[in-house]
Order: structure tokens, then C-alpha cells, then sequence
């Protein structure tokens, strides 16, 4: 097994009496796709928000390509990048201003150049001199996913790449993400609520629940786990006995 | 610190003005308001005075160029920061390899540059208009505008900071700020007019020193070095002052999970 590109351990975080993250530990190698799974609240995007050093996590440590994430920041976010449905682009610029900003911000070689080369991968090049918040939201998430691998990343975060995207879109960002995995082999962690996501384009899934995780496995492992018909289902299940622990 | 980052920032915000007429409106429309305001009010007191006119009350129209130096590059620096809190881009800006200093840099560059841009416009007013001639301060006049760019630059940071821990509800302070200043920065009075037990708080701003140093100029014909220096040393305190507030603030907002929630609500 080759060196992981993340290492995870034992990272917590609490945010006053709220525990929205408990002793969460786990590895990402490279070319595989992770998946984390989980209800509102379960601590998705706490993780990954302490994974891109928005937010410090109170225990554990983070090592990416093998170097503590607190001491290399800078080093680790040259070769990581990420794309959220919580941030956006300015959407006063033109798509190929914004791009061409952040190529230069993770430190491209030939600026430009990538641009060009993104709006093609994505098939948006019709889109360079459009202003970004004019786009629709499959447009916008795939100028987002642009950003995303400007820097052609060993390490890509991809926070519910597909929410508020109708199903066609959906499918073409599935069928991209599986793209760049194949030609690229960056290690992705993705996190989604759609069940179709995790199951086409994850390897391995994290199941979180209540900020720790409650199991892991290949989304055919998961739902065996559970003695469900799918992941919907487990999902689901999942999020009811959530809601039954609230009411008691 | 990275020039290439910083370089890339500060085109993201110069983009902006260039993309949105109304930031561009913004830069001009306020500085000429005052500027006529306070040029006819100097114009109405001379035609008063009649041929005793003291050259001394045209520190009303210097004073107003010059204030709106600190009011623009503070407003450079909080603005840029507003703008990406907007824009929902604060946290593509923060998970990237950004450090805090090339952040900072960045915005000190636009404040800097609508200084430029304001400055040339308000003195090339002044002097159609009332003849008012800012270069007759010569050399000082860049010791004038360092010192209050520079303050420009502390009251952002200051400003960055409290809206980065207060959120949303602070945003009004980044047009407050200069002016809960302003009284005592001794703008268009001396120091000495003010009641005895607010001459320590002005004296303890550098604004106050270079307002006095013009008007000193204006009156004697001389540079008053020593007020520049004090200035100096004042600009030098606070900036790092403002620096290690930031970088708290931003450590604690990344603690308490602050970025993420200013930026997505």
C-alpha cells in the first residue's frame, strides 16, 4: 500500500457545548475517492473545512503528503485545492478573470494557458467572457470544478459538488469527477447527500453520525453493515434514529 | 511573502472597480461632494474677510484632500476584505496558499492605489477651482500622505478584524471607523482647541501631528519635522498593533469556526 496523501487522527472539534467533531481518524491514498456520508450536522463539512485549515481542530493531527498540516500549510495548499457549495467566485468578474486569479494564487506555471486548458476539460469554453454570476448553477458548479483543478491537485476536496443540480447535470458531474480520477489520480474526498453520488463515484465511504464515524466501507459493504436494500435506505435509517434520539 | 499572490489579489480587486461602475462612482462621487462643500465654504469666509483674508483658513481645503487620503486607504483595505465576504469568496481566498501578510499586502496595495486615483482628481480640482496649490507643501506633502496612508492602512486592518469576529453586524464600521476619528485628528482645528482632556487622545493619533504640521506650514512657511517623526513612530506602533490583532482575530475565528460562518451566511 503506497503512502497515504492524507492521514487523519484522532481530530475533534467543539464549537461551545456542541461536539461537532469526535475522534474522527482516517487515510485517503492516492487515486482513491472517499466518500463522507452523513445527515445535516453529522460534522461533513467540519472536517473538511479543519483538512483545508479554515477551522483549527481542539485534538489531533493532520499530515498531508506526510507533512504535519499546522507547520506546512502554505506547502500542503500549493498542492490541494477545492470546491464547496459555501464559496463562490466573484460574480462580478468574467469566468476566465476569476480562473486566471486563482491559477496564479496556487501558483500555475502558465496561467493562461491552464485556463484555456480547464474550460476545455469541462467543456465551458464557450463560458470564458461570461460574467460569473450570470451562470447557471451547472455552469456555475463546473467553473467551480475548474478552479478546482487548476493546480492539478494530489489532493481535491470536493464539497457536494452536486447539490441544487438537476439530474442530467448531476450525471455529468459524476461522470467528470470519474474522469479526472482515471486520467489524473488525485486523491478525492467528496462529500455529498446524494446517495447516486457515493455509490457511483466513491471507492470507500465514511459514514459520520453525530460527529464521529459511525462506520466505513465500499458502499456495498455499508449497506450490508446496515441489512439495507441501499444507501438511500441506510441514509435514511440513519437520520431516523437521529430524529428518535432528539425527541428522547 | 509572494509577489506573484500578492499581485494576483490585488488585480482580483482592481477587476472589480473596472467591472462594477458603481465602485467607481463610489471613488469619485464622495471626495468631489466634499471638496465643493468645503471649497465654497472657504471661498464664502474669504469673500467675508475681504482683502484680510488669512492664508491660514485655506487649510480647509488641504485639510479635506489630505483627510480623504487616510478615509480612502482605509476604506482600500476594509472594503477588499467586505468585498470578498460579499462575493462568498472569503473562503476559496483563506483555503488557498495564501499567508496572512500577502492578504494584507494586497489590500494595503488597492488602499494605496485610490489614494492615487483620489488624490489626483482632488487636487486637480482644488486647483482649478480655488487655486488651492497642494504642491506648495513640497516635499513635506509626501510625509503628509505616508502618515496617513499608513494610519489608512491600521484603521483597516482594525476594522478587517472586528467585522472577521463580529460578522455581518459589524460591516457599517468599515465607513464608521475614520470618522469616530475624525473630531480628534485635528482636521480642520488645532489640538489646542480641543478641550484639555481629549489633547492626549489626538496627540496620541498621527493624523493630528501631520493636520498640524500642515497648518504649521501653511502659517510659517516651514516643515515641522518633528511633528512627521512622531507621526512616523505613532504609524509604526499601530501598524503592528493592527497586525497582531488580525492575526489573533484570525486565529480565534478559526477556532471558533468565525471564517466559515461570515463567509457561507
Amino acid at each position: 500500500m503506497p503512502q497515504p496523501i492524507l492521514e487523519v487522527s484522532h481530530i475533534a472539534k467543539a464549537f461551545g457545548d456542541f461536539q461537532a467533531v469526535k475522534d474522527v481518524s482516517f487515510t485517503v491514498h492516492p487515486g482513491e475517492v472517499v466518500g463522507l456520508l452523513g445527515v445535516n450536522g453529522a460534522g461533513k463539512t467540519t472536517v473538511m473545512s479543519m483538512l483545508l485549515g479554515l477551522i483549527t481542530p481542539d485534538a489531533g493531527n493532520i499530515h498531508v503528503f506526510g507533512k504535519n498540516f499546522a507547520k506546512h500549510r502554505i506547502e500542503i495548499l500549493r498542492r490541494t485545492n477545492f470546491c464547496t457549495t459555501y464559496a463562490a467566485l466573484p460574480s462580478n468578474l468574467k469566468v476566465k478573470h476569476n480562473l486566471r486569479i486563482f491559477a496564479r494564487l496556487y501558483g500555475v506555471a502558465k496561467p493562461n494557458q491552464k485556463v484555456d486548458e480547464m474550460l476545455e476539460l469541462l467543456e465551458i469554453t464557450r463560458l470564458a467572457d461570461s460574467i460569473t454570476g450570470r451562470l447557471s448553477a451547472g455552469e456555475s458548479t463546473r467553473v467551480n470544478l475548474a478552479k478546482a483543478l487548476l493546480n492539478d491537485p494530489d489532493l481535491l476536496m470536493l464539497d457536494e459538488p452536486t447539490a441544487s443540480l438537476d439530474p442530467d447535470i448531476a450525471d455529468k458531474v459524476r461522470k467528470l469527477v470519474r474522469r479526472i480520477q482515471r486520467e489524473r489520480s488525485p486523491a478525492i474526498l467528496y462529500t455529498s447527500h446524494n446517495m447516486r453520488d457515493i455509490e457511483e463515484v466513491c471507492d470507500r465511504v465514511l459514514f459520520l453520525h453525530k460527529g464521529s464515524i459511525l462506520t466505513q466501507g465500499t458502499p456495498d459493504q455499508i449497506v450490508e453493515h446496515f441489512d439495507e436494500d441501499d444507501l438511500e435506505n441506510v441514509f435514511i435509517k440513519v437520520a431516523r434514529s437521529h430524529e428518535k434520539e432528539g425527541e428522547e | 511573502m509572494n509577489p506573484k499572490v500578492i499581485y494576483a489579489l490585488t488585480e482580483r480587486y482592481l477587476l472589480l472597480y473596472t467591472r462594477n461602475p458603481v465602485r467607481l462612482i463610489e471613488l469619485f462621487f464622495w471626495p468631489i461632494v466634499q471638496l465643493i462643500v468645503w471649497g465654497f465654504l472657504t471661498s464664502y469666509l474669504q469673500g467675508q474677510a475681504g482683502g484680510n483674508f488669512p492664508k491660514v483658513i485655506t487649510f480647509l481645503i488641504g485639510g479635506i484632500i489630505l483627510w480623504d487620503a487616510l478615509f480612502r486607504s482605509q476604506q482600500g483595505v476594509a472594503i477588499s476584505f467586505l468585498e470578498d465576504v460579499w462575493t462568498r469568496n472569503l473562503l476559496n481566498v483563506f483555503a488557498a496558499p495564501v499567508r496572512m501578510t500577502e492578504y494584507l499586502a494586497a489590500t494595503f496595495a488597492v488602499g494605496f492605489l485610490r489614494v492615487l486615483v483620489t488624490s489626483l482628481l482632488m487636487i486637480a480640482i482644488a486647483w482649478g477651482a480655488y487655486a488651492f496649490n497642494l504642491f506648495q507643501f513640497e516635499y513635506a506633502l509626501v510625509f503628509f500622505y505616508a502618515n496617513l496612508v499608513l494610519f489608512g492602512w491600521c484603521l483597516g486592518v482594525l476594522v478587517t478584524a472586528l467585522i472577521l469576529r463580529y460578522g455581518h453586524g459589524a460591516e457599517s464600521l468599515a465607513w464608521a471607523v475614520p470618522f469616530l476619528i475624525q473630531p480628534v485628528a485635528a482636521v480642520f482645528y488645532p489640538v489646542a482647541s480641543l478641550p484639555g482632556w481629549l489633547q492626549p487622545i489626538a496627540h496620541a493619533l498621527p493624523p493630528s501631528h501631520v493636520f498640524e504640521g500642515m497648518r504649521h506650514m501653511l502659517s510659517q512657511g516651514t516643515v515641522d519635522w518633528h511633528s512627521m517623526w512622531v507621526a512616523l513612530g505613532l504609524n509604526a506602533f499601530y501598524l503592528t498593533l493592527a497586525g497582531a490583532v488580525f492575526a489573533r482575530t484570525l486565529r480565534v475565528a478559526k477556532q471558533r469556526g468565525l471564517l466559515v460562518k461570515v463567509s457561507s451566511s
